[in-house]
């Protein structure tokens, strides 16, 4: 069965050592993450925590169902086949002479992203949007030569509805 | 008033109605063990290896229904629990297990005796627990045993540092449990469960498989009522043993790698499997692609992860087995399915390996549990190790006493049986516990020969003495050129270890005299040993290579005439 990328989210229990609990259930059942955002949610202790992962569609599904039973894990949803808004934090430092400020000024406003540091020989990007845009900056910038990148990883959220529900499932 | 954390552990183990202990002292448990004497309704059994302690709660659990308890110091004592959590984990045993750590203040330093047990332990146990804080323990005991008890079961494990037992709270056993995360469903979805009636009002060749699940949901009248009211044949996987009468005619025994022919070649040949509280694991199922090809499948689970993680299933139903069976039992109509279990009866007249035994001179391993059974008229609760003497034990004694078959299933841990057999006495002070033993699995925790004599527990210990780890030998044998690499054992003089342990014991030699050695155990008060010396390079029959099909089955061959 193909692999795709899934991006699941879940709502869990701000408690130390659940980061640890899921990465270790992702480990265990051999799944690689690509991704793991963590922060806080609308609810004071709970956190939700978006996962990008690859498999098929049922093994997607039997990784959702053993997340589901770790006891701090509220709820759990793939949310891949649903309308969802999803978006990176990346932060690049691009080296940048006197010559080439403005070219990557240019670029950098394109992408309506924002140069929020700036030293002799380079400057500090910081960019938010889906993977892809965030791929196309690098891939402008990398010419100048890039210094240092960090990435977030995605986070994501369902239009409309809430996401990381309970389904209810139809056994 | 005020109470120390130790005291409040206590209170609340009391408060979820435990009674016993098994445990093994260290430094970070020692306010804890200085209460546990002025709690004299909590007793403490002292193991003689932390090992010892989990698979004798395991165990406890299992026969008991009810939440066995285990104690362990920090450090080697907690990690020495990790192979029975693993155990009691993946055969869905209720357990809490406690353990000290270090003060707070000494966590993460790598301090003496400092072990992360709760890191260690996440992918072995249901869930577990690091109290930071004495406020938080009795609730996180009552969560531990809840927890552990309710939907699949599994151990629960809690870490506790040292100065929070010490530490003065207030003691209230909360009456109510927030989790909002852990919601087991109880109640099948009747839609489905009308689905699954439809299913088998429509079948020619039905087949129930029972497991694990229907014992621990003690689903046992509703289980008889389901295959009477079909006429449908109950086959089992070896944890399923003991969930249904196998004196009953519609008992068609075990399936899977030493399952029998016919048990094995309905399940291939079905057009209908109900699976009650199993997990399709593939020493059951053998190769995926080749189990069951026409069969569609009803599955019973209280996990949900557990539909359709092996095998695709038409109708899942997730809940509790006893619940939905008696939902289900309403919903059916009787049948007959008569040429259907000719069919199997006739496999069974074809292929009676693993059901009869050869003739032999020397004492063979089947014939040793055969006679066990007779004599116990299968009533005992039977232990075992891991080997072929499992599996032996598994085909030979006829399990009519709902769950009587104690066994590791799904880890298939060595030294298991002597622990084991210990707590399941505890459990049942009453009843006959035989211990099935291998020569090699009760030396990986023959110490707890130590906690037998002194708690003078009746248990009877049947060791299969075969001079080798028998079922690797048995690979060897098959698939690796009997090339006995590693397996030959030599073995100590087990007459001779058990005096030192003052526990009664005989060597036996002969044929003869196997059924007089159990009657003088059974007649003897307290632990027995018999070390049966049996016949060296005997194989477990029937067989299905591993990653076979599981109609692909080795029969025993034919033994030459001497
Ligand atoms: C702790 C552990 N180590 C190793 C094994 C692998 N193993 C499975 S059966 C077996 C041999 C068991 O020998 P014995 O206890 O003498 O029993 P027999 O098969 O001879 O009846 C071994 C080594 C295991 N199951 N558990």
């Amino acid at each position: 069965m193909a692999a795709t990328k899934h991006t699941i989210v879940a709502l869990v229990a701000d408690r130390p050592g659940v980061l640890n609990r899921m990465a270790s259930l992702f480990r265990r059942r051999g799944f690689n993450i690509d991704s793991i955002a963590v922060g806080h949610s609308e609810t004071p202790h709970l956190s939700r925590m978006t996962i990008v992962a690859e498999g098929s569609n049922t093994q997607v599904e039997q990784i959702r169902k053993q997340v589901e039973k770790i006891i701090d894990v509220i709820r759990v949803q793939d949310i891949s086949a649903q309308d969802i808004v999803t978006r990176e934090l990346a932060l690049i430092k691009v080296k940048a002479g006197a010559e080439n400020r403005s070219e990557i000024m240019q670029i950098v406003d394109i992408f309506r992203a924002k140069i929020v540091d700036v030293s002799a020989d380079s400057v500090m990007v910081e960019a938010t949007g889906d993977e892809e845009k965030v791929d196309s900056l690098y891939n402008l910038l990398k010419p100048f030569g890039i210094k240092e990148m960090t990435r977030t990883g995605r986070i994501a959220m369902t239009r409309g509805e809430q996401s990381g529900r309970r389904e209810d499932t139809a056994d | 008033m005020k109470l120390t954390g130790s005291q409040i552990l206590c209170e609340s183990l009391l408060k979820e109605g435990v009674d016993v202990v098994f445990g093994y002292p260290g430094g970070q448990v020692l306010p804890l063990y200085h209460t546990l004497t002025q709690y004299p309704a909590l007793r403490h059994i002292l193991v003689r290896h932390e090992q010892g302690a989990v698979h004798a709660a395991d165990a406890y659990s299992r026969v008991t229904g009810r939440i066995g308890v285990c104690l362990a110091t920090s450090g080697p004592g907690a990690t020495n629990l990790i192979t029975g959590l693993a155990n009691a984990y993946m055969d869905s045993v209720p357990m809490v297990a406690i353990t000290g750590q270090v003060p707070r203040t000494m966590i993460g330093r790598d301090a003496f005796q400092e072990a992360d047990i709760t890191g260690i332990t996440i992918p072995i146990t249901k869930h577990n627990y690091l109290v930071m804080d004495v406020n938080d323990l009795a609730r996180t005991v009552k969560e531990a045993f809840y927890i552990a008890g309710t939907g699949r079961p599994g151990p629960v494990l809690i870490d506790l540092p040292r100065d929070i037992q010490q530490e003065l709270a207030d003691f209230h056993y909360p009456a109510r449990l927030n989790l909002p995360g852990y919601k087991p469903t109880l109640g099948g979805n009747p839609l489905q469960i009308k689905k699954a009636a439809k299913l088998l009002a429509e079948a020619a060749k039905p087949v129930i498989i029972a497991g694990h699940g229907v014992r621990i949901s003690h689903a046992y009248g509703e289980l008889k009522q389901l295959a009477e009211t079909l006429q449908a044949p109950v086959i089992t996987t070896l944890l399923g043993i003991s969930s249904f009468p196998e004196s009953h005619e519609l008992s068609f025994g075990m399936l899977g790698m030493h399952g029998s022919a016919y048990a094995n070649l309905a399940v291939t040949d079905s057009d209908l499997i109900i699976a009650i509280g199993m997990r399709f694991d593939d020493r059951a199922t053998g190769k995926i692609s080749a189990f069951a090809p026409d069969a569609r499948v009803i599955h019973i689970d209280i996990d949900p992860a557990e539909v359709g993680k092996n095998v695709k299933v038409d109708v899942p139903i997730v809940g509790d087995a006893k619940t939905i069976l008696v939902e289900l039992n309403k919903e059916i109509a009787p049948k007959r399915h008569d040429a259907w279990l000719a069919q199997l009866n006739g496999w069974k007249r074809e292929f009676p390996s693993g059901f009869e035994i050869r003739e032999s001179e020397t004492i063979l391993p089947q014939y040793v549990i055969r006679k066990i059974w007779e004599t116990t008229k299968g009533q005992a609760t039977v232990v075992t190790g891991v080997g072929q003497h499992q599996m032996f034990a598994a085909q030979h004694y006829f399990y009519d006493k709902p769950n009587s078959f104690i066994t590791s299933g799904g880890l298939g841990t060595m030294g298991f049986e002597l622990p084991a057999a210990f707590g399941a006495k505890i459990g049942l002070p009453d009843e006959t516990v035989w211990c099935i033993a291998g020569d090699g699995s009760i030396q990986m925790t023959i110490q707890e020969l130590g906690t037998i004599r002194q708690e003078n527990a009746d248990v009877k210990i049947a060791i299969l003495n075969n001079g080798f780890l028998g079922m690797v030998r048995q690979w060897q044998e098959l698939f690796y050129e009997r090339n006995y690499s590693a397996t030959p054992l030599w073995c100590p003089d087990f007459i001779k270890i058990a005096e030192a342990y003052c526990i009664p014991a005989q060597n036996v030699t002969c044929k003869a005299d196997v059924i007089s050695a159990i009657e003088k155990a059974m007649a003897t008060p307290g632990p027995y040993i018999i070390n049966f010396v049996v016949e060296p390079e005997e194989n477990v029959y029937p067989m299905v290579p591993p990653g076979a099909g599981i109609d692909n089955i080795l029969h025993e061959p034919r033994k030459e005439a001497c």
